[in-house]
This record gives C-alpha cells, sequence and structure tokens, in this order.
C-alpha cells in the first residue's frame, strides 16, 4: 500500500554530458561537482524538497556509481522518506527483455509503474544539469489555475541564444501556439527550461502512443511536446525569472561557478530559508596560512590554503600550497595545488595533484590568437608532474 | 573492538559547568563551541564511535536543550542504530529530588538503562578534553592489567590556577595509581585525569551500589581517591595531544591551538574523522577587499574585512573595513564595517555594529555573551 501523492518528481539524470568532457568520463553529469561543496543533482533535489515534493525518481543510465553513492538513502536532502523519498531509478531487466532508456520520453515510460504506485495527479519532469532555485509549488499552482495539461517552464533568453534551446510562442494567456526545438531563425525568446508538469494520466497515453510509434525518437522535446501540441492539449508556459544556468559544456559550467563570486548575479546560497542541500564532508573547517592571499572566492570546509586564491572556487579538502597561484578557476574536492603552480582559467577535477610549478591554462589576455584561448580542464583524478604546461583548451583526462 | 558492541560508552554533559561559567550559562559543557565548527561532546562522542563503541549513553543534568539540539537521533555520529546507538539520559528521579550530586548518583539514576546494555566494560567519559584517542588501546590494556578500574592521564606542565580544576594522579613504574589529589595546590609537570575511565559493568555496578548504601556521590573522592589502596587502579597514558578546558583562558588557548598545523595533524586524522551536525551552510566567501591570515574559517561565513589569527564558527560575518585579530567568533556573529576586534570572544549571535572598537588581552580575552548587541 502506497500513500497517494498529489505531484512525483521524475529528475532525468541519466545522460552522458558529453560536452563536459574528462568531468563525465567516470561520472554523469548530475553528479559533477559544482560550488565547492554541492554537485548538480544537488538543486533539483533542494528544489524538490523545499517546494514540498517529496517523492522523487532519479533516473540514471550513464556511469551511475558516484550518482547512486551520492544519493544513497536521500536522507541529506530529507529524502529518506517512509512514504516516498528519492529513489534512484537504472535500466532493468523484465520478463520480455532488459533495455536502456532510449529517451527522455521512454525512461519516463519505462517507469510508468514506479510513479503510478503513488497515484498522482501530476508529475514533475526535471533535468540534472541546470543550477537555479525554484519553487515547483507555484509553478503546479499555476498549472492548476490554467486548468492545463502540461506547463512548462519558460525563461526569457537573448535573440542569439534561442537557437541552442527549445523555443515556445504563447499568448497572452500564457497558452502555447507553437514549439520549435532550436530553431534557426526562433519565433520567441521564451525558452524552455526542460521543467514539465503533466497530468499524469495524460501523459501516460502519450507516452505509451509513443512508445508504439516505430519512428519516434523517444524524446520529449522532440516528441511528446509537439504531438500534445499539435493534438490540441492545454500547454501553458510558466514563466521563471531568476537565476538559471545550463551547465552542460565547460564554459557555461565555468560561468555558473563564477557567477557564485559575484554580487550583482543573484544565485543565492546563503538564504536560510531556501538552503540548497549537499552530502556534507566531514573535515575541519578550512584554515588560511599565514602568508596566504585570499580574496573573491569561495572556500569550503577541509580546505588548506597557503598560496594565493583569488576569483576561485575551492572545494572540500583542497590543498594550495605555499607559492602555487590560483585565479579564476575551480578546484573540486580533494585536489591538490603544489608548491610553485599556477592555474588559470581552469577546472581542475575530484582529487587530482598538479605538481609543482606546473602550469595549468592562461589568462585571456596573454593569448595572442584569441581562437586558442579558452578554459583548461583536468579530469577527476589525474596527476600532472611537475613543470608540465597544459595549455588553455586542453581537456587532460590521464595523468601526464 | 576486540568484541564489538562489547563496550558501553556514558559521556557526562555536564561535569566542570562551573569552571566555564560564561560559556555555560545557558548549554552544558558538553555543548560549548569549539574549533570553528564542533562542539565539546563531539571529542568523545567521535572517539567512541571511532574506537567501535556503537552504544553510548549521555547523562546530562541541567540547561541541556542545546545539548538535544545537537545531539538529535545521533545520525551524524552513526549512532542512529537499532541496536546500541545513542541514549539521551537526562536526570532520573530515583534519587531524592532527582538532580545528581556526582557521577555516582547519576550512575544509580540511569543504572537500569547501563543493566539493559549487553555490554561487558563501561567507558566513562566527560566532555572537557579535545582529543583523538583509541579508547580499544585503553580497553586492552585494562584487560591485560587486570585492572579494577583503569584511569586515562596525560603528563603536561599545569599552572597553580589549573591544577586547582585538575585532578592528579602518582603512577608508580608498572603503572599503578597510588595516590590521587583532587585540586590540588601544585604546579609543575603532573599526571592530570583526562576523566576517562574503563571499568567492567559488574565492578561499575558493585561501586554504585555500595556507594548508594553508604550515601556516596564522588566517584573521584569516594571512590577512586579514598579506596586507591584497596582497588587495582591502573593508568592508560595518553601521549597524543590533549587541551584541557577548565577555565576560560584555557578555552582560547585551546581554540588558537588549532591554528597551529602539526595540532590540527594530531586531532583531526582521515582515519578518525571527528563528526558534528550537519548545518548546510553554503561554503564561505571572501570579498573583494578581504584578507584573511592564519585562521580557521567554517562554512557560511561572508568575509569582507580584515582577520588575522582567528577561529570563525559557521556563519559569521565580517563588515567591509573591520578588523579581527586574535579572536573567537561564535556561530552567526556580525562584526559591523570598520569595526577593531582584538582579543574578544563572542558566543552564539552576537552582533557588533559598525565603527566598534572591542579590545581583551592575550590573558584575558573579552567574552561577550549570547545574542548580545553592541
Amino acid at each position: 500500500m502506497y500513500v497517494k501523492k498529489e505531484c512525483v518528481a521524475m529528475l532525468l539524470a541519466g545522460g552522458q554530458g558529453s560536452r563536459l568532457y574528462a568531468l563525465t568520463q567516470d561520472m554523469a553529469k548530475p553528479a559533477v561537482p559544482y560550488g565547492g561543496k554541492y554537485r548538480i543533482i544537488d538543486f533539483p533535489l533542494s528544489n524538490c524538497i523545499n517546494s514540498g515534493i517529496d517523492t522523487v525518481g532519479v533516473l540514471t543510465q550513464y556511469q551511475p556509481l558516484v550518482l547512486h553513492d551520492y544519493i544513497g538513502t536521500g536522507q541529506p536532502w530529507d529524502l529518506d522518506k517512509i512514504h516516498g523519498g528519492v529513489h534512484s531509478l537504472p535500466p532493468f531487466q523484465t520478463a520480455l527483455g532488459a533495455q536502456w532508456y532510449k529517451g527522455t520520453a521512454n525512461a519516463i515510460y519505462q517507469n510508468m509503474s514506479f510513479v503510478d504506485r503513488y497515484r498522482p495527479e501530476y508529475v514533475i519532469i526535471l533535468s540534472g544539469d541546470h543550477i537555479y532555485k525554484m519553487d515547483y509549488s507555484q509553478m503546479l499552482d499555476f498549472h492548476k489555475k490554467k486548468e492545463a495539461d502540461c506547463t512548462i517552464a519558460v525563461l526569457n533568453v537573448s535573440i542569439e541564444e534561442a537557437p541552442r534551446f527549445g523555443i515556445m510562442t504563447a499568448n497572452e494567456d500564457s497558452v502555447i501556439v507553437d514549439f520549435e526545438e532550436k530553431p534557426k531563425q526562433p519565433k520567441s525568446t521564451l525558452a524552455s527550461m526542460g521543467i514539465y508538469i503533466f497530468n499524469w494520466e495524460k501523459l501516460k497515453k502519450y507516452l505509451i502512443e509513443n512508445e508504439n510509434d516505430e519512428n519516434a525518437t523517444k524524446d520529449f522535446g522532440k516528441d511528446i511536446i509537439p504531438t500534445m501540441l499539435k493534438d490540441g492539449q492545454k500547454m501553458v508556459a510558466y514563466p521563471f525569472e531568476g537565476y538559471w544556468k545550463d551547465v552542460g559544456t565547460i564554459d557555461s559550467l565555468w560561468e555558473a561557478n563564477m557567477d557564485l563570486l559575484n554580487p550583482n548575479i543573484p544565485i543565492d546560497l546563503y538564504d536560510p530559508v531556501w538552503k540548497i542541500y549537499a552530502r556534507n564532508p566531514i573535515m575541519p573547517p578550512q584554515y588560511i596560512g599565514p602568508n596566504a592571499v585570499v580574496e573573491n572566492s569561495m572556500i569550503c570546509e577541509g580546505a588548506v590554503v597557503y598560496g594565493s586564491v583569488d576569483f576561485s572556487v575551492i572545494s572540500p579538502g583542497v590543498t594550495i600550497e605555499e607559492g602555487a597561484i590560483v585565479r579564476d578557476s575551480i578546484i573540486m574536492p580533494g585536489s591538490v595545488i603544489k608548491s610553485g603552480a599556477v592555474v588559470e582559467y581552469a577546472i581542475i577535477g575530484e582529487d587530482c595533484t598538479i605538481g609543482a610549478n606546473a602550469v595549468i591554462g592562461a589568462r585571456p589576455e596573454s593569448i595572442i590568437n584569441k581562437s586558442e584561448w579558452g578554459i583548461a580542464v583536468v579530469g577527476h583524478n589525474v596527476t600532472i608532474s611537475e613543470n608540465t604546461r597544459i595549455l588553455p583548451k586542453q581537456n587532460i583526462a590521464e595523468s601526464i | 573492538m576486540t568484541n564489538r558492541g562489547s563496550v558501553l560508552g556514558l559521556i557526562f554533559a555536564n561535569m566542570h559547568d562551573s569552571h566555564v561559567a560564561d560559556l555555560t550559562k545557558a548549554r552544558t559543557m558538553g555543548s560549548i563551541l569549539f574549533g570553528g565548527r564542533y562542539r565539546l561532546i563531539d571529542f568523545p562522542l567521535s572517539n567512541m564511535v571511532n574506537s567501535g563503541i556503537d552504544e553510548v549513553g549521555v547523562i546530562t543534568k541541567s540547561n541541556y536543550q542545546s545539548l538535544l539540539d545537537h545531539l538529535g537521533s545521533g545520525r551524524e555520529w552513526d549512532l542512529a542504530r537499532k541496536k546500541g546507538g545513542l541514549h539521551l539520559l537526562p536526570p532520573f528521579s530515583h534519587v531524592g529530588s532527582g538532580m545528581y550530586r556526582g557521577r555516582l548518583e547519576a550512575l544509580y539514576g540511569i543504572w537500569d538503562f547501563v543493566e539493559n546494555s549487553i555490554a561487558d566494560y563501561v567507558l566513562l567519559s566527560d566532555c572537557d578534553i579535545v582529543t583523538t584517542i583509541d579508547y580499544e588501546e585503553v580497553l586492552k590494556k585494562h584487560i591485560e592489567s587486570l585492572a579494577d578500574i583503569t584511569v586515562v592521564y596525560g603528563r603536561c606542565i599545569v599552572s597553580m590556577e589549573q591544577a586547582k580544576c585538575a585532578t592528579v594522579f602518582a603512577v608508580n613504574e608498572d603503572g599503578r595509581i597510588y595516590d590521587v589529589l583532587i585540586n590540588p595546590q601544585i604546579s609543575g609537570a603532573c599526571d592530570v585525569s583526562l576523566n576517562m575511565y574503563v571499568i567492567s559493568k559488574k565492578f561499575l555496578k558493585n561501586i554504585v551500589m555500595e556507594a548508594m548504601s553508604r550515601s556516596l556521590y564522588s566517584f573521584e573522592r569516594d571512590v577512586l581517591q579514598a579506596r586507591v589502596r584497596d582497588y587495582k587502579v591502573i593508568g592508560y597514558r595518553h601521549d597524543r595531544y590533549f587541551s584541557k578546558i577548565d577555565s576560560m583562558n584555557s578555552y582560547y588557548k585551546a581554540n588558537m591551538a588549532l591554528l597551529d598545523p602539526r595540532v590540527r595533524e594530531k586531532l583531526f586524522l582521515e582515519e578518525t574523522p571527528i563528526y558534528t551536525k550537519i548545518r548546510d551552510s553554503a561554503p564561505a566567501k571572501f570579498g573583494f577587499e578581504s584578507s584573511v591570515k592564519n585562521s580557521l574559517i567554517a562554512d557560511g561565513c561572508i568575509i569582507e574585512g580584515t582577520v588575522e589569527n582567528s577561529v570563525l564558527f559557521r556563519g559569521v560575518k565580517v563588515g567591509k573595513g573591520a578588523v579581527v585579530k586574535n579572536s573567537i567568533l561564535m556561530q552567526d556573529t556580525e562584526i559591523g564595517q570598520k569595526c577593531d576586534i582584538n582579543y574578544v570572544i563572542t558566543d552564539k549571535n552576537v552582533a557588533i555594529g559598525n565603527y566598534r572598537l572591542l579590545t581583551g588581552s592575550q590573558f584575558y580575552p573579552l567574552f561577550v555573551g549570547k545574542g548580545a548587541s553592541i
């Protein structure tokens, strides 16, 4: 017997995130560290519990070990519930055989029985690769008030950015009249944030139809949304105002971290009523040494800083030795920057060692040919030997 | 442990409250904040858990709201267990008014709990010692030496002031305790009690029941001191780093000692972490004009001024142009702009307005009580 829930969240966390290269070699994108002590998935999970949604299915597929480990019982997010709570849902075998999740819609299709147990009126589809704080209960109220079949959260983007997103055109009553996935000539600037609320029975019908259609791509953006729109279902756009960032690329991941250091950008992690929860490290407070220089940065517990740090995000358990310089960079948990090393405009993965006097990345002003410049990336568990030079834009997945 | 589950840990959360009266006004000794993110009870509790003790009772007396709040179900120490786990033991009205006068009365009050444990041995600890200790070694020594009682002591130089708050042992070359001095008028190198004892449950029961029949209540005075020649009392010398909190001055020094990397290395080991309650604070943020040197900074701090030789607990804010030196700022303290703070200890939730100047001295840091607004 399962207690009925009004709304169940399904969090799509199975994607590879191939545009994060070395950073997603051994872990799914939602498990990638962000903002020092967090992982990307902390944001949707915290939003769920803060919005009063306590039943979450996390659909995993690509490299799920770190992610499964991290989610565990869901206790850090208060999602270890007797009724509901967080459940990791990897692909499974059935009497009819085993299959991978073939697309976002197919992943939900394969887990319809999970959702059905809670007999929800609504299901909210989330993805595990965005940084934002959002009250889903307000979106649900909007969905109910509009008596919609589907509500899509939208963000106003610039016309230049629009071709990267699913773009909606909505009338003055917020009803969506047109939807185009990544249009070359966008008709509007309302971009889908990949957050959908559906009436569950209606969605089920479309998922089954979609599954039976051999030509379908089994994807929400490509199939389900356009088909429902064509059928005249009531689709509405829920306008979201606030910080939202897709962290699917190296540049956007770097920018989203840097946004935390910018007082003019509205992502407030210090708000006591909308905390972002995480699995906390068990480490002593950070120590800033006698000759350290730390400015404009975020530093986590367990870090030890003897060198200089400017415009950087330093994660738990990171050591920055005396004479090392870290600027405009992200150092993920447990990494060591040896003395004399210089890290600029770089992302250093978890548990790396950057050898003495190694030089990682460079400032854009020091590169003559700007097309050669970009963020340098060192993947997880990588050792960079002494005096090695890693150029901007380079992606290092193995120790050198 | 050689035999897992064979030791019951008992922590006295209120012992020595009077030594640091300022800090225990609204809390127990065990819930005094320490080292940027901890409370004193985290040390005995973590040491027990890291030594394989998974059944712990915490004995309290008064002012225990903050302690209960901190410990909760014990999950953060991995003590939310079906078997064993954490048990909170507020005063039990067996003896007279229910307010115990010493360890023996407290133990008598909770004896049913001790009796129900399957453990063969009991480890008693107070909350006044900050250290990392392997209780497995203490138990081993207790068993090997066929002791009735094993006491943990540490060798250190004590001042007259410190000795007045200490119990000092005289230990012979076999490690046997032959004399016990309580609050003596001495100074110099002493073998000071760390207020941790291992006793078999059976022996402890005899002691407690006999004491009750004679209206005795002090474990130190009426058992250790009075019976030191009758019982086989063995000393376990703890040679690792420890600090004893017995005054505001020692509290200040023990916090400041954490700025020394050698001390941190001895106290915070990777294999034996010190657990504490999680607060889910965001990382600490350093502003445009911040300058931080030789300091411990906890999560949730926002620093826009200068901080030197200080310990900042979670959620502390230091305003623009403010200078904080040689200070301990507890949870959620807010220092206004252009303040000058030197040798100051602020309790939780202290707010200091702009342009304030507060100065204590190295031997007498200025203390600002909980919730004060200056």
